[in-house]
């Protein structure tokens, strides 16, 4: 079957601030309960300067490795985990999240976050995932990352701090550029 | 009185330069791109701002096969009608402007999340940093959300925005748009783009338009004025479709053909 005419993407463009971030839509679980975790980084482009107007949405399983299909992302109810975030970047180029830990789909799969970047200056989204540290030979067996030289596997896998925070940061160009991905059936 | 105009800047170049520059790299691609291209000089902020490596292919996994879920806990009661505000309505050209949201082989996408952002009839959004010296509209703040229905139709009820004035070149003007932020099933469809109004003159000198390369792809992003769906005395009507990429899941939803 031939595809429809897929609508092209544009630019998020410099004004989104006060449009599309809500107040919690980045806290997908309260700040600092049981559980939680925060997963933050810094934007950049390829002169290493932070950029302050890109915006990151998050998609994730549970702890136990279930995609959740609830309601209530942009107006929470401090209860329910839809596993879907947004954080736009700050003047420093920050953005953080409040969740949990990702737990594996099926035994012995690399739990990772799906994640889409948005940016003024970049006319399209961009895919990538961050995936959690775990074990080296967990991560070996993951079949996106097993086509991955060590240096980019690297790039693709959240740090843990030493407060235990998971911090990516995020390259849109440059010689630490981020991987970006692709779907099957992405046209053009 | 002082004025609010700038002084051109000497150092930009001047649109004449920048259209010769589109057109040069449009007749270096290959036709029947549906996407814009990343790395486009042109929109200058872009130069820094694009991957230079090849996207790397992955089969969809977990939480990739699953979009977001919204519902109206998500959503305020007229948050689809930008002209209702507590202080009046605000000023332009009211329009709606309503359309499908399909995916990729053409399903609807029922009950999922449209959001939109536009400038006011003068061309400036109520943000910090726009510093656009056209009025600021007291009664309009550009934001919208909807559901879509169970035939994947969305509707706003808006006015229509201006073009304005951005630094990317030298007296360089964005063509009169809404940007629109869409799911679909699944996150992989992911999409935010802008819909245009027909007949502007403003879409061959535009940078971010015409990053599309191929003339039938930007098509694909200006809305038709339609009669019948215009209201008698009170707005003007615009339909626009829009066609998310396909999915990967193998089964068919139970109501599906
Ligand atoms: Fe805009």
């Amino acid at each position: 079957m031939s595809e429809l005419g897929v609508t092209p993407g544009q630019t998020i463009g410099p004004f989104f601030h006060y449009a599309m971030p809500m107040p919690d839509d980045r806290v997908l679980v309260p700040l600092d309960s049981p559980g939680s975790v925060r997963l933050h980084g810094h934007v950049y482009d390829g002169g290493g300067n932070v950029v302050p107007d890109a915006m990151l949405e998050i998609r994730q399983c549970d702890a136990s490795g279930v995609v959740p299909r609830v309601e209530g992302s942009l107006r929470r109810d401090g209860s329910s985990f839809t596993g879907w975030g947004r954080s736009g970047t700050d003047s420093e180029g920050h953005y953080w999240f409040s969740t949990v830990e990702p737990g594996p789909t099926h035994p012995g799969a690399a739990p990772f976050f799906a994640v889409t970047v948005f940016a003024r200056g970049l006319l399209d989204r961009l895919f990538t995932r961050i995936y959690l540290p775990a074990d080296p030979e967990v991560l070996a067996a993951d079949p996106l990352l097993a086509t991955l030289d060590a240096e980019l596997r690297r790039r693709m896998i959240a740090v843990r701090d030493d407060d235990g925070s998971l911090r990516f940061d995020l390259h849109l160009q440059g010689d630490q550029e981020s991987v970006f991905l692709a779907y099957p059936r992405h046209v053009g | 009185m002082t004025s609010l105009r700038t002084p051109v800047p000497a150092d930009l170049e001047s649109q004449a330069d920048l259209t010769a520059e589109i057109k040069q790299l449009q007749a270096e691609t290959r036709p029947g791109d549906a996407q814009p291209r990343l790395d486009w000089p042109p929109y200058r902020s872009s130069l820094l701002r694009h991957p230079t490596k090849t996207l790397r292919y992955a089969d969809p996994e977990g939480a990739e096969l699953v979009a977001p879920v919204f519902g109206q806990t998500d959503i305020g009661e007229l948050e689809s009608d930008l002209t209702v505000q507590p202080g009046g309505e605000p000023i332009g050209e009211r329009i709606k402007v309503t359309g499908r949201v399909l995916d990729g082989d053409g399903r609807p996408v029922r009950g999922q999340l449209v959001e939109i952002w536009q400038a006011n009839a003068s061309g400036r959004y109520i943000h910090q940093r726009d510093q656009h010296p056209a009025p600021i509209d007291p009664n309009f703040t550009g934001v919208g959300r909807c559901l879509t229905d169970d035939d994947g139709w969305y509707s706003f009820t808006s006015i229509k925005p201006g073009p304005y004035p951005w630094r990317n070149h030298r007296n360089a003007w964005r063509p009169a748009h809404i940007h629109f932020s869409l799911f679909g099933t699944e996150f992989t469809q992911r999409l935010i783009t802008q819909m245009y109004f027909p007949g502007d003159q403003l879409f061959a000198l535009d940078p971010i338009l015409q990053s599309i390369t191929d003339q039938r792809a930007r098509d694909r992003l200006v809305a038709t004025c339609e009669h019948e769906l215009s209201e008698h005395e009170w707005l003007l009507g615009y339909r626009w479709d829009i066609v998310l990429t396909g999915t990967h899941a193998t089964y068919l939803e139970p109501g599906d053909e």
